[in-house]
């Protein structure tokens, strides 16, 4: 069995599963990551696991590949219990992962990349490796250039690699952690066609998404997991029998009961009533230069009422984040205007502006919106260090901040052990809310959002866009930068288009505007 | 290469959401501990192996660097630069800077400040000349991490690199300086101008030790409070956790970072200053401590913490100064004492390393 060579589908379906994994429990300090789960995974079948962020999955992927110890319950292999001790005994046990992270040297050729496996003792030997290389390809019905650097490679033909290094050994039991989050949509397919040839070559196929309809897509058994339980599945015979749109819908009651689509929520003001409100946040002829490595943005004019919702659409890289930190004040505006309530604060700092009203919900939380090792009570006054009553005469006062910390867990329903605990170790949903919980503490005028629900789950984006819409009815002027149409579609008044570094046309949000907003990112009707 | 930053930070220390486990604090003071403890061990066998006498050995170490009245106070007095430095590096450390330059730094500082004072001493008291030097002494260690400062600031160079070539050419021009301008002319060995022994910092009480211990001591507590409870302190850790937050959250990243080279250095800095004012009265061009080098590791084990770093640097101390008279009894050369602090560093990454895989074990 150390061989991918094909087997016909269905005939080796001996309906035993190579990996049982058997009522595991795994606890970390005050949570339960994995609650009694059970999972089993068949060769030649394609297993998603599904389930928002911090539901488990990574826990229990850990476990399959070797980097976690269950406390309790058991995994069966081959039909013996067996413990993974390390990475590479779930290797030794033909268990390959492909992680969500990149684990290959970007400056290393391919083939380099491929050896680094071989035992330190021995000679590496490029003609073995090749040949190797190409046997996996051709299962998997790829070509990759061997001699390329890994760097210079597309995502989608990294991740090609990586697959080839998780099946190096002949492994049967392939992981794949959220293996089209960093894919474009034809990489996502490409994707597709190697998972239906490993399929057929009888590997067993474990799938990790927290997005629906890629669990369904992909998935011929969908395990859903929910706050470490396995919440229910759905069987092949099921799956069959369905269309796509009826197991999503059953995928959806499963994860979060009947309740869970979302309503538009846009246009809760009246029109007339919006434009007779202020302009609280306006551009004239805004510029920021960013370099060669970056797209600089131009001629940039656009202005936000009290209580508007303003989306910004675009392709991603046109320059949407490069605005976003040139009204932030983290980049510095080189041409134009910013004006809030009327005052020029284009020369302000960040801080300033900060203090006049002006947020910024920045897209990388905890690249920069965070910092992981702090308390969340000092990541809620990250942007407000030194202020009263927080710090008096330089120092700081720690009740104030457990408190003031307390209060915005409270409102946005921070699941958290408590103010203390490291930002770091919350999931991506909490860490979110507690990012909106900063930035929308102390009476902001105006608040800038870049990707606001990016990468949560469902349950999130929808807590997310609720808070957003709530904000703008409180006659807080928004700004919602969305790569997500649907998302600028649901929340925006009015929307603006960027492409190139310059905002392209602004539109109302009416019946038309999906098609108009969509023409205009890639560039039809737009004067040169 | 980063600074981990897994010591506690100015909010997180407190209560710890881990019912069943040691509490935080206790289990840092463990991972303190047991290297030390491991390395005592490990150098036992290492002196059996030799044919001597392990438990004479450490009890000589103690008899003389702690026990005896005379150790004692040379044990203490080498505390006072030790200390110093360990403020320093705190400052550096903590704001996720690596000030490997500070013997450099210190050396320099050291130098300036033996031809200052023996040069004012002339026409003014001592009590003016002391306090300049050490002020002299300060601007002498910040002036020297400049170029590195500027450098890493505004054009991101690393500054491990640039701080140690400023280390060489801080100890190279401290041999130039003390060879030819403040060459004593008077003594066959190259050495500065010597301050005279009443000249120097006071003593305390009827012993041998200066106040610089005082002064050390007084000034790694005021850098500890300022690091973990004060807003300037936090504004150096954002930087020192993550840049990218810091300037997001509008700190000034550049101006920062030059502020922290320029106190962490002065520091090392001002160690020299008080050594020199202290204990030597003068420099010779062949004296070079290196005790910058020594400290470091001595910074880690206690986790960038002050009060720590204090027990820490007591024990290094009561080592060099016990363990030469250790080490002739029992007939070893007098760098045995070397193999016990690379035995230290040994078990030290090790449990470093265990603790590690323990906080990759507590994420989620």
């Amino acid at each position: 069995m150390t061989d991918l060579s094909p087997t016909a589908p269905g005939e080796t379906e001996t309906n035993h599963p190579i990996v049982l994994v058997d009522g595991v429990t795994k606890r970390f300090p005050g949570v339960i990551a994995n609650d009694d789960v059970s999972l089993a995974i068949y060769p030649g079948e394609v297993h998603a696991l599904l389930g928002e962020n911090g539901a488990g999955k990574s826990t229990l992927i850990a476990m399959l590949s070797g980097m976690l110890q269950p406390d309790s319950g058991q995994i069966h292999v081959r039909g013996t219990t067996t413990t993974i001790s390390s990475p590479r005994r779930a290797l030794e046990l033909g268990i390959g992962t492909v992680y969500q992270h990149p684990t290959l040297v970007p400056t290393l050729t391919v083939l380099e990349n491929l050896m680094l496996g071989a035992p330190w003792n021995q000679r590496m030997n490029r003609a073995a490796t090749r040949a190797r290389l190409t046997e996996i390809s051709n299962t998997l019905g790829i070509t990759l250039p061997e001699d390329a650097r890994l760097g210079d490679l597309s995502l989608g033909q990294q991740q090609q690699v990586e697959i080839v290094k998780a099946l190096w050994r002949g492994e049967q039991v392939l992981i794949l952690d959220e293996a089209t989050s960093m894919l474009t949509p034809k990489g996502v397919d490409d994707l597709g066609q190697v998972i239906d040839r490993l399929r057929t070559a009888g590997i067993a196929i474990v799938f990790i998404t927290h997005k629906l309809n890629e669990a369904v897509r992909f998935g011929d058994r969908v395990s859903i997991l929910k706050l470490g339980q396995k919440v229910g599945d759905l069987t092949p015979q099921q799956l069959a029998e369905l269309s796509p749109e009826d197991a999503i819908r059953n995928i959806v009651d499963l994860m979060f009961g009947a309740a869970s689509q979302g309503e538009s929520t846009a246009g809760s003001e009246s029109k007339s009533e919006l434009q007779s409100a202020p302009v609280v946040l306006a551009t004239q002829r805004l510029a920021t230069f960013a370099g060669l490595d970056e797209p600089s943005v131009t001629q940039v004019e656009f202005d936000v009422r009290a209580g508007e919702v303003f989306g910004i659409a675009g392709v991603d890289g046109n320059g949407q984040k490069q605005l976003a930190e040139a009204l932030a004040g983290q980049r510095p505006i080189t041409g134009g205007t910013l004006t809030l309530e009327g005052r020029d604060i284009s020369r302000q700092t960040v801080v300033q502006r900060q203090k006049a009203g002006l947020r910024y919900v920045t897209d990388d939380r905890l690249g920069e919106g965070t910092v992981g090792t702090f308390s969340i009570g000092v990541n809620m006054l990250l942007k407000r260090i030194g202020d009263d009553p927080f710090w008096r005469r330089g120092t700081i006062q720690r009740k104030e901040v457990e408190r003031h910390a307390e209060t915005l867990i409270e409102r946005h329903d921070v699941r958290t052990p408590g103010p203390d605990t490291p930002i770091g170790r919350l999931s991506g949903g909490n860490i979110q809310k507690a990012l909106l919980a900063r930035e929308l503490d102390n009476a902001p005028l105006a608040v800038i959002y870049n990707k606001p629900t990016y990468g949560l789950d469902a349950n999130n984006i929808q807590f997310a866009r609720r808070a957003i819409r709530d904000q703008a009815d409180q006659g807080v002027a928004t700004i919602v930068i969305s790569t997500d149409l649907d998302e600028i579609l649901e929340l925006s008044d009015r929307i603006g288009v960027m492409l190139g570094g310059r905002m392209v046309g602004i539109v109302e949000n009416d019946r038309d505007a999906q098609r108009r907003v969509g023409e205009l990112m890639i560039g039809v009707g737009v004067a040169a | 290469m980063s600074i981990e930053a897994s010591e506690p930070t100015a909010a997180t220390a407190g209560t710890d959401e881990d019912g069943a486990a040691l509490p935080e604090w206790l289990v840092r003071v463990i991972l303190a501990l047991v290297p030390i403890l491991l390395a005592l061990i490990a150098g036992a066998v290492i002196l059996l192996l030799l044919g001597r006498d392990p438990i004479s050995f450490y009890v000589n170490i103690v008899r003389r660097g702690l026990i005896s009245w005379i150790g004692l106070q040379e044990t203490i007095t080498r505390c006072a630069p030790l200390i110093l430095l360990g403020a320093s590096l705190i400052v550096a450390f903590r704001a996720g800077l690596w000030n490997l330059g500070v013997d450099g730094q210190f050396l320099l500082a050291a130098v300036v400040t033996a031809a200052l004072s023996a040069w004012m001493i002339q026409s003014v008291p001592s009590w003016v000349v002391l306090p300049v030097g050490m002020i002299a002494g300060f601007a002498v260690g910040a002036v020297w991490s400049l170029i590195p400062a500027l450098l890493k600031a505004y054009q991101g160079v690393n500054e491990i690199v640039t701080t140690l070539m400023m280390s060489f050419l801080g100890v190279s021009l401290a041999n130039v300086l003390i060879k030819i301008p403040f060459n004593d002319p008077n003594t066959t060995v190259p050495q500065t101008m010597t301050l005279a022994t009443t000249d120097r910092l006071p003593r305390l009480f009827d012993t041998t030790i200066n106040i610089g211990v005082v002064i050390a001591v007084v000034v790694i507590l005021i850098v500890h409070w300022v690091m973990t409870r004060t807003a300037f302190g936090l504004r150096l850790q954002t930087v020192g956790a993550n840049p990218k937050a810091a300037m997001h959250a509008g700190l000034s990243v550049p101006l920062l970072t030059v502020v922290t080279f320029g106190l962490s250095a002065g520091l090392a800095g001002l160690a020299g200053s008080v050594e020199i004012l202290g204990v030597w009265g003068n420099v010779r061009a062949d004296w070079n401590p290196a005790y910058g080098l020594a400290i470091i590791p001595l910074v880690f084990l206690a986790r960038f913490n002050g009060i720590a770093v204090i027990g820490f640097t007591f024990f290094f101390a009561m080592l060099s100064i016990g363990g030469e008279t250790a080490s002739r009894r029992a007939d070893l050369p007098n760098y045995f004492i070397l193999v016990l602090v690379a035995l230290i560093l040994i078990f030290m990454a090790l449990t470093e390393w265990l603790n590690h895989r323990r906080a990759l074990a507590r994420r989620v």
